[in-house]
């Protein structure tokens, strides 16, 4: 599955990252991938309710992508993105508490596992309409491109927003004013249960970029250093005023589309397949292979992140609920009108 | 004070506002080069360049959804729909992201947009390019919903708009472009949320907005004829919605009669009514009557046209058979 091109840019990321990067990506990857879990055990026990789309399987493309962006860069995401949101660095206790609806969640109880949302590190939104994303990403490069500031947007997506008039429109809305927007379709080959084939006429979703008139790739998505390498192609081309991309990242949910899909449309052998090449191992095994890096080492990382989830569980099921007072606050800015 | 259109009013208010705030731009379907659909934004493009005139493609959707990301991002966006009507395709980002955005992440995220969108039948323009929508809006939570009747008030609601920190559906009526009125010079704001009263009687109310407050005001001079002394209020904003001057004049008269351009059934009117039964049922003689356009789509032939919009003499029937 993984393309020639995948390994060779992937060599190349492992050539120009140090150990403390490498560490750090392997460290990003189990902390998605233990939140994710941990998440699934709480919603088996009724803590968290509602929606739940998990992203275990896919931590590569959130991983690598948001590892080459800078802080003040935007990230743009839909309703499965709880990585995204942890890879930009929102304290993981945050994200938790807002799964369980408390006051102290990173959208105080409001937003819930589909809304997540952190101004500070520019983490613009998890958005539960398939393609609405979108067009917000090209209006935060059009603020970009407005201020002449030197920021790129990131916005993830999956294969089922393609067929979308949302991402049409705003590939050539995006690529007409040459705005600095990196858009990333996840093609985990499922639209809930539909495959991309019965889904979308043309299956090599980066190919979608060429009538849009920017550069379009297929990556591995189970490798995060071939997620890193194409994504930060794509940025120093923003950052140069040369427009958009679209990236394609060829990943696998471990899960169903949410927690109330036993995801029965596809085999246990597909399933395994998939398994096989998970983006965690892959990456342990290049670490301890070709870097030399000790396996205690990893192991420690692993037991540090078990710790900081434990930790945010704990911290999700101790915070207050919302007060009932406060339902109606904030549906209107407060002193939102002229302060002439 | 300058006699000057409703159109020109509101160019005013774009070009002051441009000029008092970098932030602010306009970008929309014909904005530019060709100065607007109906001419609102001519000149503009001259006086302030591309970068802040901007001509888009004809995609409603992502023109507005650009918009809510660029008020994300910081700025002062203000998307022109070319129509109402084409609002349509754009619903699900005012309905689904703008209006939500601040509430669903906890009161962290501001949408300071504001979608203006001519609309309103009368000029024979078929069934979808004559309506009025102003109820789609108003019935969601998180938008504020402007719809002026005079120049005036459409220079000072727009800049108070542009100001706003909430986005703002900004509806102006299609055949009000050209007409003319006083409209104060410089900085001239009209808060949301302050109704206008046109005309003082003691006979029945008349609660209306839009081009229908000029309805209102010539079926009000036909009753005056038959002895008949109707009082006139302008809404001027939808949300927030001045319920309390309805009922304060309610208190005097005991008659209301709601004058809208929306279809009948679920419109403006009828949430004005039911709000108006909750608060001043007591003082109520009667129950409201409305003059609404009738449930149905818009025929193309100019006697079915007229037929179907509301006029002054639907107002002046209903007003005799209430008092």
């Amino acid at each position: 599955m993984a393309l020639e091109r995948d390994k060779l840019t992937a060599e190349r990321a492992l050539l120009t990252l140090g150990e403390s990067e490498l560490l750090e990506l392997y460290r990003r990857m189990n902390l998605i991938r233990r939140f994710e879990d941990r998440t699934a055990e709480m919603y088996a026990r009724g803590k968290i309710t509602g929606f739940c789309h998990l992203y275990a399987g896919e931590e590569a493309v959130a991983v690598g992508a948001i590892f080459a962006l800078y802080d003040k860069d935007y990230v743009v995401s839909t309703y499965r993105e709880h990585g995204h949101c942890l890879a930009k660095g929102t304290p993981p206790r945050k994200v938790m508490a807002e799964l369980f609806g408390k006051e102290t969640g990173i959208s105080h109880g409001r937003g819930g596992s589909m809304h997540l949302f952190d101004p500070n590190l520019r983490f613009m939104g998890g958005y539960a309409i398939v393609g609405g994303g979108l067009p917000l990403a090209v209006g935060l490069g059009l603020s970009i491109a407005y201020k002449e500031e030197p920021e790129v947007v990131c916005c993830f997506f999956g294969d089922g927003a393609l067929p979308q008039g949302a991402f049409h429109e705003s590939l050539n809305m995006a690529s007409l004013w040459k705005l600095p927007v990196i858009f990333i379709c996840e093609n985990n080959f499922y639209g809930m249960g539909t495959l991309v084939q019965n889904a979308i006429c043309q299956q090599e979703l980066y190919r979608f970029a060429e009538p849009y008139k920017m550069p379009g790739v297929r990556v591995d998505g189970m490798d995060v250093l071939a997620v890193y390498q194409a994504t930060m192609e794509a940025t120093a081309r923003a950052r140069e005023g040369e427009g958009p991309s679209l990236i394609e990242a060829v990943t696998y949910r471990y899960r169903g589309h949410s927690m109330s899909d036993p995801a029965e449309y596809r085999s246990k052998r597909e399933e395994r397949i998939w398994q096989e090449r998970d983006p965690i191992k892959t990456l342990r095994r290049r670490l301890v292979g070709e870097r030399r890096v000790p396996e205690s080492r990893l192991e420690a990382i692993e037991r540090e992140v078990n710790a900081i989830i434990d930790d945010a569980v704990r911290y999700a099921d101790e915070s207050p609920e919302p007060a009932l007072s406060d339902l109606m606050k904030n549906v209107y800015v407060e002193n939102g009108g002229p302060q002439s | 004070m300058a006699q000057i259109s409703y159109r020109e009013a509101l160019n005013q208010a774009l070009a002051e506002e441009m000029t008092r705030d970098d932030r602010v731009f306009i970008m929309g379907e014909e904005v530019g080069y060709f100065g607007g659909a109906f001419k609102v934004t001519d000149g503009l493009l001259a006086t302030f360049g591309e970068k802040r005139v901007r001509d888009t493609p004809i995609s409603e959707l992502s023109i507005v959804g650009a918009g809510i990301g660029a008020a994300m991002g910081g700025l002062k966006p203000i998307v022109e729909l070319m129509t109402v009507n084409f609002g349509l395709l754009a619903m699900d980002q005012i309905v689904n992201h703008a209006a939500k955005i601040h509430y669903m992440f906890g009161g962290q995220a501001k949408v300071p947009i504001v979608i203006r969108a001519p609309q309103g039948g009368g000029h024979q323009l078929g069934a979808q390019h004559s309506q009025s929508l102003e109820a789609y809006f108003m019935h969601c939570p998180g938008l504020r919903v402007v719809i002026p009747a005079s120049p005036a008030d459409a220079k000072g609601l727009l800049k108070t708009a542009i100001r706003q920190d909430d986005p703002v559906i900004f509806l102006e009526h299609e055949s009000l472009y050209g007409m003319k009125g006083e409209v104060p010079e410089g900085e001239h704001l009209v808060p949301f949320g302050v109704a206008n009263l046109m005309r003082q009687g003691k006979d029945v109310t008349i609660i209306s907005y839009s081009k229908c407050v000029y309805d209102s005001m010539r079926a009000a001079e036909a009753l005056e004829n038959e002895g008949i002394d109707a009082e006139v209020i302008d809404l001027r904003t939808l949300n927030p919605l001045d319920i309390g001057a309805c009922v304060e004049s309610i208190k005097k008269t005991a008659k209301a009669i709601m004058v809208y351009e929306g279809w009948r059934t679920g419109g403006a009117g009828a949430e004005v009514a039911a709000q108006i039964y909750e608060a001043a049922f007591d003082h109520l003689d009667a129950p409201i009557e409305r003059v609404a356009t009738k449930d149905v789509p818009m025929p193309y032939n100019a006697r079915m046209e007229r037929a179907a919009l509301p006029s002054p003499a639907d107002i002046v029937k209903v007003a005799e058979r209430l008092v």
